[in-house]
């Protein structure tokens, strides 16, 4: 099987805040992306791995995010868990010429 | 030297301890060691099959030695093969795949398997057991159990032991209905008496369980597969699956057939060497020793030690004297504790004894010549540490009996940890004692999880860890820091808590990303941002510089994240005083917004539960309430009892004081959470000696002011601070001990914790008696900061940032 991705245009980078994260729906798929205090954007599955909790929600530091429900750890860039039994899946994301916010799916 | 060869056939808890205990004896110079395992893994912990099945942790959390820990100490292990026969003339084991392994040394450790009573109709034609019936003692038994249970009606366990009532536990989780059939008259004969045994049935009953005692199983029913159970009254049950679960069978025949004396077990003598052979020795649940085998898991790492102290010659008068078996179990989420004997031996011996069998309380010791025989405690295991440890070292009791079964009256008279024995055990799972918890703090290992990791104390059951962060934080405590991290205050900015206000006063840090930048070369720690933002805010009252993202969610749209990311409301009712206007319009509310659910708190208010995070803003608009700040680390409320008000006996006005206090102190964000009561009398309707400040009127208009107390996951009766005998004074104090404790406390360090740290006297002193000369500026901080206060639940008409309260973007294509 071959994947075959799509890029979407979700909103304007500014709809993030600095060190938070946001749902949105992409295409089928509920995404969270995240804007980190540097400024990287990241792209990874909306529910956590362990009970669903809204990732969206959680504690970011770095690329470290932790789920607000049971304080599961992963590490955005690879979607790795750094705590817990299962990583996250990751998409690509970019900002665009005119500031909008890019994900491939 | 030639080193010589050590075989160990069985791979499980007993014999990869051992073989542990001999590595660290040096053994790996003196001997190649081989294993053989029947089972086609590495060594994993028996005891949490019970939480693999019940689905509270995962296969691969129970490994104590993975696969990879064999390579790396040089260790063949034949994984899934099983030993076929000893040959003790020529000296090598056999496997049943043709492998032959010579040795100079032996340890059988081949454990035991499920005991399986005479019933007939067990298995099919073909001799293998039927579809439906399992037993209870393997990783495998646990995966075919589980796969079997899914979309079955009913379950049956034969045995209401320690491992039936786990299994039927387990059960449960996958939907069916669990019967537990048992032989005896009362559960957990072992363990428990009559009355014991019937107060555990009750709270069993409570789960869904279903029990039958005096229940004799004859035969399994079911042509092709299980379909029910036939008993020696002529009865029958239909289920559709049945675990045995009723004891267990040393594995000693292969030490049979090779001519070692096998009575219930291998017979060994003090040093865990066969009686026969002085090259062979036996540890676990396949040995026996002075008459008795063992079937926990404590008894067996005293053995190992022994065996690696003997086979190793590291210390020849090392001796096995027999275990006192004193354990904390939890069956079913409930808790117990047994001690030896659960019957007096004999007429000399003394019962103290407490039953309250509406709680599921039962508390029995069995006391003779003033020490500990045996004992019971179930429900409530307060005293089980103490108890344990008098019981291990035969110790005398003191004479008040009754102080052995309840902590009584005021600070509870805990045994001091440096009191205790540096042999007192602390992890009953592994058997850690105090000594050797110290021992590794000594040697380098300052964090609980260091600790936890290097000694395995903690890893079984887990009820030990409070105990053993305890006696970790005593034993870094007052010495030569070689490993400060313990004592920062937040894990990713490495300075204690004066050091990081020092730091933040004088470079003017006002923000969490600005502290990161400063002190902790710019790397961020997600986990540390709530913790520094809630200090900041402390040391800059009004000027601190407020980032959401270092807020954790509650924080951010001020209200408690629940399990399915809804969010829960609690509006301010101050001193738990309300209007049936305030009724009414949180009643249209709640059915505007059709909150699933309306519920009394149990501090004084009202939650609306189960809230969408969009609908926040909206809901604090027509409620026109101020946050109650349910879901913050801050002062959260201030219970109150009706007092003078309307009470016969109020002798003092608890509302308005109440009432007065949250103005006071509304939102005044903390280390931890702050939840104050009063009380118009001594009656103390309101619990405000268990809180983490309580102020209760006495006669003569005066009011008693508690601090430190607690009634939530700890239970501590709050210390007498002060009496006064104005309002103004109960807030002027309470006020000034809170700040001290924002400036002092660490991170998440409850009152409870922080007075008993301090000490009450000194707390006093500083409060009450000014010997520090900091009065003032406590309360002017405490008042800088409650001017500070601004009701969060103003931004929902003017949120704090992009989104705040969307819980999900739309596309905008
Ligand atoms: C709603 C309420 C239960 C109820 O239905 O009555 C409640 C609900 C929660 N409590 Fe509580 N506690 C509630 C009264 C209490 C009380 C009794 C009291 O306040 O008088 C206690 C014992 C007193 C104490 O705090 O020690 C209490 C001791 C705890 C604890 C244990 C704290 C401890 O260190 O001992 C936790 C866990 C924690 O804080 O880490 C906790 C945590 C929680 C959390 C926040 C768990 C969570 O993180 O989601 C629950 C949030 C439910 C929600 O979304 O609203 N809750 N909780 C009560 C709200 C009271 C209020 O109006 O503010
Ligand atoms: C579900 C469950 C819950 C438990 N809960 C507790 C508890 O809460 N507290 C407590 O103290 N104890 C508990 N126990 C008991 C505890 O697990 C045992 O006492 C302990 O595992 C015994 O260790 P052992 O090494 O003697 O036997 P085992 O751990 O059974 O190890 C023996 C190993 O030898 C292998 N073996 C046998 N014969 C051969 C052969 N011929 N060749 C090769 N390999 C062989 C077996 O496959 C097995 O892997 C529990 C047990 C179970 C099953
Ligand atoms: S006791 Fe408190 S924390 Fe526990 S489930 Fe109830 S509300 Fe939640
Ligand atoms: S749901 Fe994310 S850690 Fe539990």
């Amino acid at each position: 099987m071959t994947d075959t991705t799509t890029e979407i245009m979700v909103g304007p980078v500014d709809e993030i805040p600095l060190g938070e994260g946001r749902t949105f729906v992409v295409g089928d798929e509920r995404v969270a992306v995240f804007r980190t205090r540097s400024g990287q954007l990241f792209a990874v599955q909306a529910e956590c791995p362990h009970k669903r909790g809204p990732l969206a929600d959680g504690l970011l530091g770095g690329t470290m995010l932790i789920c607000p429900l049971h304080s599961w750890k992963f590490d955005l860039r690879s979607g790795d868990a750094l705590m817990g039994d299962c990583g996250l899946r990751t998409y690509a994301v970019r900002v665009d010429e005119s500031g909008q916010i890019v994900v491939s799916v | 030297m030639q080193k010589q060869n050590l075989v160990v056939i069985g791979n499980g808890m007993a014999g990869a301890r051992a073989v542990e205990e001999i590595l660290a004896r040096g053994g790996a110079e003196q001997f190649e060691i081989c294993m053989f395992g029947d089972e086609p893994y590495g060594n994993y912990n028996r005891i949490l099959l019970s939480n693999v099945l019940n689905g509270s942790q995962s296969e691969s959390e129970i490994y104590l030695n993975p696969l990879d820990w064999y390579r790396e100490n040089g260790i063949t292990l034949h994984a899934g093969v099983q030993a076929d026969s000893i040959l003790r003339k020529s000296k090598c084991v056999l496997g049943c795949d043709g492998t032959i392994e010579a040795y100079d040394k032996l340890i059988v450790a081949t454990g035991s398997r499920s005991h399986i009573p005479p019933i007939s109709g067990l298995t099919l034609e073909n001799r293998q057991y039927k579809p439906g019936l399992f037993v209870f003692r393997t990783l495998e038994d646990c995966r075919e159990i589980a796969e079997y249970a899914r979309e079955r009606g009913r379950a049956a366990v034969i045995g209401g032991g320690l491992l039936g009532l786990e299994a039927a536990r387990g059960l449960q989780n996958f939907g069916v209905a669990v019967d537990v059939i048992h032989l005896g008259p009362h559960l957990m004969g072992q363990q428990l008496d009559a009355p014991a045994g019937a107060i555990l049935k009750a709270s069993i009953e409570k789960l869904g369980i279903g029990i039958h005692l005096s229940r004799n199983t004859t035969a399994v029913l079911g042509e092709d597969r299980v379909t029910g159970l036939a008993f020696d009254d002529g009865t029958t049950l239909a289920y559709d699956m049945v675990v045995i679960a009723t004891g267990i069978t040393p594995n000693a025949e292969i030490a049979k057939r090779c001519g070692l004396k096998v009575e219930r077990a291998i017979v060994v003598d003090d040093h865990m060497r066969s009686v026969d052979d002085p090259d062979v020795y036996a540890v676990g649940e396949c040995a026996q020793h002075d008459g008795r085998v063992y079937g926990l898991v404590s008894p067996l790492w005293e053995q190992a030690k022994v065996l690696a102290d003997q086979i190793t010659g590291r210390n020849p008068g090392a001796e096995y004297h027999g275990s006192k078996i004193a354990t904390k179990l939890k069956v079913m989420g409930i808790e117990m504790a047994s001690l030896g004997v659960p019957e007096p031996q004999d007429e000399r011996d003394e019962i103290v004894q407490f039953t309250e069998p509406k709680k599921g309380t039962y508390k029995k010791l069995i006391i003779r010549d003033g020490r500990l025989t045996g004992g019971i405690l179930l429900g409530d295991i307060g005293k089980a540490a103490y108890l344990m440890q008098a019981f291990d070292r035969g110790t005398p009791l003191p004479e008040d009996r009754l102080a052995l079964l309840f902590d009584i009256g005021a600070p509870a008279k805990k045994l001091s940890l440096e009191d205790m024995a540096a042999d007192a055990q602390i992890c009953n799972c592994n058997g850690v004692s105090k000594g050797a918890i110290v021992g590794c703090v000594k040697s380098g290992k300052r964090s609980p999880k260091a600790v936890m990791d290097a000694t395995r104390a903690g890893t079984g059951c887990g009820s030990c860890k409070s105990a053993i962060t305890e006696l970790v934080e005593w034993a870094c405590g007052g010495e030569v820091e070689e490993d400060p991290s313990v004592h920062y205050y937040v894990p990713g900015v490495p300075l204690t808590k004066p050091e990081l206000i020092r730091a933040c006063r004088e470079q003017n840090l006002k923000s969490v990303s600005a502290v990161f930048e400063a002190l902790a070369g710019g790397i961020e720690d997600a986990a540390s941002k709530p913790g520094l933002a809630s200090l900041l805010n402390t040391i800059w009252p009004g000027e601190y510089e407020d980032q959401r993202d270092a807020r954790f969610i509650n924080d951010r749209v001020h209200a408690n994240i629940q399990k399915d990311g809804t969010f829960s409301v609690i509006p301010q009712i101050p001193g738990g005083v309300t209007s049936p206007a305030q009724l009414r319009r949180i009643a249209d509310t709640a059915e505007k917004y059709q909150v699933p659910m309306v519920k009394l708190t149990g501090g004084q208010r009202i939650d609306l539960l189960g809230v969408k995070k969009e609908d926040l803003p909206k809901m604090w608009r027509d409620l026109d309430m101020p946050s109650g700040y349910a879901y913050a680390k801050r002062y959260r409320t201030c219970k109150s009892c009706v007092g003078t008000e309307f009470c016969r006996f109020g002798v003092g006005d608890s509302t308005s004081l109440a009432i007065k206090i949250e103005r006071e102190l509304q939102g005044l964000d903390s280390p931890a959470k702050l939840k104050l009561a009063t009380a118009g009398c001594p009656r103390n309707c309101s619990e405000a000696m268990v809180k983490d400040a309580g102020a209760v009127a006495v006669e003569g208009g005066k009011w008693e002011i508690y601090v430190g107390g607690a009634a939530g996951a700890h239970v501590r009766k709050g210390d007498l601070l002060c009496v006064v005998d104005s309002h103004e004074a109960v807030i002027q104090y309470i006020g000034r001990f809170i700040q001290y404790y924002r400036e002092n406390a660490k991170y998440l360090e409850r009152t409870y914790g922080f007075v008993q740290r301090i000490g009450i006297e000194k707390i006093r002193a500083v409060v009450v008696e000014d010997s520090e000369g900091i009065a003032a500026r406590l309360d002017e901080e405490l008042l800088k900061a409650s001017a500070a206060y601004r009701d969060p639940w103003k931004e929902a008409f003017l949120p704090a940032t992009p989104n705040q309260f969307a819980s999900l973007l739309p596309v905008i294509q």
